[in-house]
């Protein structure tokens, strides 16, 4: 303890410039929380500007990706699945998976569809392998009203839900509107997962960190086309550059009535879709 | 060897990739021991601000009851995630739209918070130890006393001062933390059992009656270990602080619940029947016949009935050990509840627990006794009972 008292004049001084400090201080945190609040509201832009870019003369500005879904074309043959999981490296088990398909069955007398995908232990059974997928013929000898397949896959939102909640900014929207995630500076928190409305995130254990769909970002940067869109045999899946108007993925929304999934959520998608039905979630 | 993941089962329709539950057990102790720190905070500053007298018995085992808990709050987290050593990523270059990003700050500044008002009240304890003990069984003392043994009239007005600031401060620090869990869980719009105004809210109720539930305990088991006589009017009045605070907690679990299914949005029908199957035993059965409605009764009849001595203590202190079940479960219905309803609403997935695995059951009732054996130790450094004459004893700190 101090025993020299201030005297009067002194206190008065430093009241006054901590009283001047206290202004200044709520003008900087006033400001920030205005910054912040507009931030935080998940409409921002959360771009990552750098000159390290792995594809060389390629200009991310000069794109906008988009990805369309034919559903009434898809016969479920899942070499989507298959030569995503091949061209990304993902985990071969039937719980990780960056595209998946869905088939919507409405047998007679149901007003509910039986909705199964290539992960069903009926189906991983059939097929008999986590690595390589097919859909059982389930449903051999029931009286089949309505059936349909819906591909899915990341939506790469323009408000993406979990590069809001991402708490190191390891995932982020890229400027030709591609969501990504640094594998080398994610944390492994899975915050993300929770956060993605479509299922479309999942936690690799090989890598411990969250992975999901690229749109195969190292594929699309050189003008190729992502793998499931490539080997998928009846044109299913569409992709192309919403900057270009005569562009495949361009012409399908203009020729098409297209609908989006859980529009709801805010998200903003940008995953096209043609042939849904209202039971699609 | 356990599975490098594990896999949940699953009935009706759930997206491939909802088959690995995301958020483990960890995520369930995680919200469980803030909130217990929350709750232990709060007792300290019903003494330590409000100047309630009757609390001066656990005032300051309360601060560091919260201090071992808190000191633990990090831990589930680093064996939740991925990669772990990265964990200050979110420190270092925090990405402020997240709820989780400020998380580092809230915790850091809590903790030096909570060890500053520690030292302050312990302070002529540091000193007393240091003038005691000379030589090297001194050393430690004489450090902790920082240099300064003044403990005139003067210099305590001088650290009450400091002490009644920092017990202010950390009233929004502690039930915001507590809070802000709340939010992370509330603010997820992919999840309709989280998505919930009122979510931050329920957290921090439920978190006050856990704390108050746990100093209950650990305050009725420390006197029978030292063999001193229980203050009844202390342990009353946490009581009647448990009873109130439940009151508020199940009414607003109650609303949640209620906004839930009076808005009946898509994927309802799946979210009763995961209430009216899955939820029976953890929610109906545990969380509230034995873990509140059981204390509430308890209490209420005790209340009427004027009970006291070793019946009072003996039904309060299994009323407060049922509330501690009961928000363990809350948390374990909330977090893994959560995730068990598919994204889809037209499925239900089921959380297997592991035993051994860095994210089983083990570690976690290593990490909630954790902070119990540090504090078993810590009350032997830093006596802090009023029912003795410690050297630590204050009186309450005066604005």
């Amino acid at each position: 303890m101090k025993d020299n008292k201030p005297s009067l004049a002194a206190r008065r001084e430093f009241l006054s410039k901590l009283g001047a400090a206290a202004a200044c201080t709520g003008a900087v945190v006033g400001a920030g929380a205005l910054g912040a609040v507009q931030n935080v509201a998940a409409k921002s832009e959360l771009g990552a500007g750098s000159s390290s870019f792995p594809t060389p003369d390629y200009d991310w500005t000069k794109h906008r990706w988009g990805y369309g879904v034919d559903a009434t074309k898809c016969i479920g043959c899942l070499r989507c699945v298959e030569a995503c999981k091949r061209e990304n490296d993902v985990p071969g088990t039937a719980h990780h998976f960056r595209t998946w398909v869905e088939r919507y069955v409405y047998l007679e007398g149901e007003d509910k569809p039986r909705i199964d995908s290539q992960h069903d232990p009926v189906n991983i059974e059939a097929s008999g392998s986590e690595r390589e997928y097919r859909f059982a013929n389930r449903y051999k000898g029931a009286k089949v009203d309505k059936a349909f397949f819906v591909p899915k896959l990341c939506n790469h939102c323009t408000h993406p839900a979990c590069v809001q909640v991402c708490p190191t900014g390891a995932t982020y929207r890229s400027k030709d509107g591609v969501v990504l995630i640094d594998h080398k500076y994610c944390i492994g928190c899975q915050y993300c997962v929770q956060a993605c409305p479509y299922g479309a995130r999942f936690f690799n254990h090989e890598k411990q960190v969250s992975d999901k769909c690229t749109w195969c970002y190292h594929r699309i940067t050189k003008g190729l086309q992502p793998a499931c869109v490539e080997v998928c045999p009846v044109g299913a899946r569409v992709f192309g550059d919403l900057e270009d108007k005569q562009s495949v993925i361009s012409l399908f929304i203009r020729n098409n009535r297209v609908r989006v999934l859980k529009p709801e959520t805010g998200n903003a998608p940008n995953v096209y879709y043609v042939g849904l039905d209202k039971d699609v979630i | 060897m356990e599975p490098l993941f594990d896999t949940a089962t699953y009935i009706g329709s759930v997206y491939p990739n909802e088959t690995v539950i995301p958020w483990s057990v960890m995520i369930v102790i995680y919200p469980y021991i803030t909130g217990l720190v929350a709750g232990a905070f709060t007792v300290s500053s019903m003494y330590h601000v409000f100047g309630m007298e009757r609390f001066k018995p656990v005032a300051q085992f309360a601060l560091l009851t919260a201090l071992c808990f808190m000191i633990f709050v990090p831990v589930p987290l680093l064996l939740h995630l991925g990669h772990p050593e990265r964990a200050l990523n979110a420190v270092l270059t925090p990405h402020w739209t997240s709820a989780m990003a400020a998380f580092g700050y809230f915790a850091g500044f809590y903790i030096i918070l909570l060890i500053l008002e520690i030292w302050f009240m312990f302070r002529p304890h540091f000193v007393r130890q240091a003038q005691q003990r000379p030589g090297l069984a001194g050393a430690p003392w004489r450090v902790l006393s920082l240099g300064s043994y003044d403990l005139s009239e003067k210099a305590m007005r001088y650290d009450h001062k400091w002490m009644f600031a920092l017990a202010v401060t950390g009233i929004p620090g502690a039930h915001g933390l507590h809070g802000y869990v709340g939010f992370i869980f509330g603010s997820l719009k992919s999840r309709e059992w989280w998505s919930s105004d009122l979510m931050p809210v329920v957290f921090l109720f439920s978190a006050v009656i856990s704390g108050v539930a746990l100093l209950i305990v650990l305050y009725v088991l420390s006197c029978r270990l030292r063999r001193v006589a229980v203050d009844l009017a202390c342990l009353k009045g946490l009581a009647y602080v448990l009873w109130g605070f439940m009151m508020f907690t199940l009414v607003l679990e109650g609303l949640e619940f209620s906004n839930i299914v009076y808005k009946g949005r898509e994927g309802i029908e799946m979210i009763m029947q995961y209430v009216m199957g899955p939820l029976v035993v953890p929610f109906f059965i545990v969380q509230l016949s034995i873990g509140a409605v059981t204390p509430i009764v308890l209490v209420s009849y005790m209340i009427w009935r004027g009970t006291t001595g070793k019946a009072l203590i003996a039904g309060v202190t299994v009323s407060a050990a049922l509330v501690l079940l009961s928000v363990l479960m809350m948390r374990w219905n909330v977090v893994i509840g959560g995730q068990e309803i598919s994204k889809t609403g037209q499925g239900l997935v089921h959380y297997h627990m592991l035993l051994f695995s860095r994210e089983g059951l083990l570690a976690s009732i290593a990490v909630v006794a954790a902070p119990l054996i540090l504090l078993a130790g810590l009350v032997r450094l830093l006596p802090p009972w009023a029912d003795k004459a410690t050297p630590a004893s204050h009186a309450a700190a005066q604005p």
